[in-house]
């Protein structure tokens, strides 16, 4: 007993990754924390998405199932666990039941290597941006899976779609990362990293986020990737692959109740993992903003109440609301449960004001606020775009993206080679 | 059986070009898609992407309207018409009173004819707007849909206060009007015009420079003059070939001949151009209503018509020009109180025949776009 404890006790005076201590009592603990975290996202993410794009389009979104609709995602997962599981007839039984799984397993192994923080990853590989990209494609196999074996002209054409979008944008992703892990070898020893950490951490030393990194290269090698990650991950405008006014809905068209609920999870998560990686790579992963304008101690601690003024300022706003309620006693449970919802927010945010907490959970912060900005431009976008044709798209991948993303790269290593021989010989 | 007839004309049996070994793809869409736009029914014969032909199958919403035309009198039959093109059931009001007004030979009187434009002007705006709503929700922009229905409402509050109804409006009685405006109808129609004017900026502000509507619609379902004279193709499609034709100039009805509007015509008859022509007539619409509302005259709305028609033995074909093209009616009268014969020129129909000359060589996705272009109400198609 006294060893389970020290050797739980042991990560705490670590500095390093659970996985990277090798402590597998934290690993999971970990695991558990990102999953549940990622499920948590997902949710707020789908009532997210209705509100804001509903605002967008001069209407309300949910509204009726708690407070402001904040309930509807919770229902709408319960109405698909219970609805009936169909398979259809002609399915290929074993595939059309693997398919989901597949996917979902793809879009969640990712996060193995997504670091929150310096400390704060399930593990850090040497690897991590490779693994990364190899694991989250492995979501096409799943797709022309379920898409094959729905036995189904639409899904079999969303399914084409789907693999033919993701092989050619993978190209250029992997060109535009490329030239990041160029720009991390530029230190005194001249060796790069391809350590999701150690990449972060390259920006650290070098003073500068990858994006402004070479002015402007880092910012195409960003808008490349930026663009490529929609596509891989089949969202507006490049959602050809589940087009519902051409397919219905693509590959998943056969599909419902809980199957297509793992989809629809899968989608998600695969969008904040591929945030993730453009957060880390160019957005200076968990760094806080302008860390050599606004250095030193007494801007890092004015820095640390951004986490708790971020709740604290949600939890106004919602009690903002509150009073903004009808006053009908219809209304009565709604409007407790909107002052619940804003008490929740602010002894989040109360409990963040802690200084052992406040210095802890500063880098989740900042890497959740930068992916989240990326989930806005996601519904952003969807507001916005008409759908890309499919050889358009194509025509997109191969002839602006991929030129571009090679020319960013040559551009990259000649900056960086003279760099380092002629100004530092 | 109508499948087996499709399908044989599609010769499945032998594949004109085998690709590798794959079979050409037969894929039915509709009549449950969202695309189709009500229930209309297409076969697509694909290889991969490419469309190597389609065929449409119609008659899921046949009511049989011209059967019934003839079982009912001349004034029973009037809402009728309006459950055909149901986005546009003023206008199809307008064509039938004026028919029956032709073979009565009785002529609506000036205040009456006025409202009738104003009214009829202002469905051309809310038909296109439903038109636009959807054909960018077919291309994937959800947005314009709730802009374009939040301003569509506007209409149908007007006509929902002038008439009690907003979208089978049954507005028009054969001989003028039965209701005289109420209070304020002027300055309701005024106020959305004032409303409105900003609005198809901001619709175009979203769609016509925007890169990918612009790459999604050039040069997509392209058909040329000719082909549209050839199918009897009216309307917009028609205009955005190049052809100056519009019945409210050529065979001017009502008093259309009193307003002055200029007819918007495109050059490549593409989508694109269809798209520019419809967002143009939405601003001549509102140019001519502005005109009416400022000329309304004082007066009787309703000509002296008999309380029985019975029209003089005969027949009269008389067409207006609906928001989809030439809309057109055909009475043959026996002298009794129900025509012998009744028959519709509907615009959807005959345009819905063009969408296999606009779809070949083209990808799947552009049929949706060449669907939502050809503006097709399956009420009217089927009738």
């Amino acid at each position: 007993m006294g060893r389970i404890i020290l050797y739980i006790q042991s990560y705490l005076s670590s500095d390093q990754t659970p996985g990277a201590a090798g402590n597998m009592f934290w690993v999971l603990v970990y695991i558990m924390l990102v999953f549940g975290g990622l499920s948590v996202a997902v949710i707020a993410m789908n009532w997210l998405e209705r509100k804001i794009l509903a605002h967008m389009q001069v209407r309300l979104g949910p509204m009726r199932v708690g407070p402001h609709g904040l309930l509807q995602p919770i229902a709408d997962a319960l109405k698909l666990l219970l609805k009936e599981d169909i398979m259809p007839a002609e399915a290929d039984g074993v595939i059309f039941w693997v398919a989901p799984f597949v996917v979902v397993l793809a879009a969640f192994t990712v996060f193995v290597v997504v670091p929150f923080g310096p400390t704060h990853a399930i593990t850090d590989m040497n690897i991590g941006i490779l693994f990364m990209l190899g694991v989250s494609s492995l979501s096409v196999l799943g797709i022309v899976m379920a898409g094959w074996a729905s036995n189904s002209h639409y899904p079999l054409i969303g399914a084409l779609r789907s693999s033919a979008q993701m092989v050619s944008y993978e190209v250029a992703m992997g060109l535009a990362v490329v030239s990041v892990v160029l720009m991390t070898s530029l230190n005194a020893t001249g060796t790069g990293t391809l350590s999701m950490i150690g990449i972060v951490q390259a920006q650290q030393s070098q003073g500068v986020w990858f994006i402004f990194k070479f002015f402007p290269l880092g910012l195409i090698g960003f808008f490349i990737f930026a663009v490529a990650m929609v596509a891989e991950t089949n969202r507006a405008p490049f959602d050809l692959a589940e087009a519902e006014s051409e397919l219905t809905a693509g590959f998943h068209t056969e599909y419902s109740g809980f199957r297509w609920s793992l989809f629809f999870l899968a989608e998600y998560s695969a969008m904040i993992a591929v945030s993730s990686i453009a957060v880390t790579l160019w957005l200076g992963g968990w760094l806080r903003p302008f860390p050599n304008a606004l250095s030193g101690s007494t801007w890092d601690f004015m820095f640390s109440f951004f986490p708790a003024a971020a709740f604290l300022f949600l939890a106004a706003i919602t009690f903002f609301n509150v009073v903004r309620m009808p006053k009908h006693p219809l209304f009565r449970i709604q409007t407790i449960g909107l002052a619940g919802f804003g008490v929740v927010l602010g002894l989040i945010g109360l409990v963040l004001l802690v200084p052992a907490v406040r210095m802890r959970v500063q880098d989740i912060f900042w890497f959740s606020a930068k992916v989240a900005a990326f989930m806005y431009l996601y519904i952003w976008y969807r507001g916005t775009f008409p759908r890309y044709r499919f050889d358009q798209l194509m025509r997109m991948g191969w002839k602006v993206l991929l030129p571009m993303g090679l020319g960013v790269l040559i551009l990259t290593a000649g900056v960086a080679l003279l760099q380092q021989n002629l100004w530092h010989p | 059986m109508a499948d087996q007839n499709t399908l044989t004309h599609l010769d499945l049996e032998t594949p004109e070009k085998p690709f590798l070994d794959a079979n050409e793809l037969v894929i039915n869409m509709g009549p449950q898609h969202p695309a189709t736009h009500g229930v209309l029914r297409v076969i697509l014969r694909l290889d991969g992407e490419k469309v190597l032909g389609l065929e449409c199958v119609i008659g899921y919403l046949h009511r049989g309207v011209e059967k019934i035309g003839e079982n009912r009198t001349y004034t029973m039959f009037n809402p009728y018409v309006d459950r055909m093109d149901y986005v546009a059931a003023v206008s199809n009001g307008l064509g039938y009173c004026e028919t029956v007004e032709k073979l009565l030979n009785v002529e609506a009187p000036p205040r009456a004819q006025y409202v009738r434009v104003i009214l009829t002007e202002l469905n051309r705006i809310a038909s296109h707007q439903l038109w636009l709503g959807t054909h960018a929700l077919d291309i994937g922009a959800i947005t314009p849909l709730f802009y374009t229905f939040r301003d569509r409402e506007e209409i149908l509050k007007i006509y929902e206060k002038y008439c009690g109804a907003r979208l089978t409006t049954h507005a028009f009685r054969i001989g003028g009007l039965q209701y005289e405006t109420y209070n304020g109808f002027e300055a309701d129609v005024e106020n959305f015009l004032n409303f409105f004017r900003p609005k198809i900026d901001e619709y175009e502000e979203l769609l016509t420079t925007n890169r990918i509507w612009v790459e999604r619609t050039k040069n997509v379902g392209k058909i040329s003059a000719e082909d549209c004279i050839a199918l009897g193709v009216t309307g917009p499609v028609l205009r955005a070939s190049g052809v100056k034709w519009d019945i409210r100039k050529a065979l001017p009805y009502a008093n259309y001949k009193n307003f002055d509007f200029e007819i918007p015509t495109g050059q490549h008859g593409d989508t694109y151009d269809r798209y520019l022509v419809r967002m143009a007539e939405m601003r001549q619409s509102v140019r001519i209503i502005e005109q009416a509302i400022d000329a309304i005259p004082e007066g009787p709305i309703m000509a002296k018509v008999p309380k029985v028609m019975k029209p003089p033995a005969g027949e009269v074909y008389h067409s207006i020009e609906a928001p989809k093209g030439e809309l057109g009616y055909f009475i043959v009268s026996d002298g009794s109180t129900q025509p012998y014969r009744l028959r519709v020129r509907p615009p959807s129909f005959v345009n819905l025949q063009a969408l296999d000359l606009m779809c070949r060589g083209q990808l799947v996705a552009d049929v949706i776009a060449v669907i939502g272009t050809l503006d097709i109400v399956l009420g009217e198609v089927d009738r």
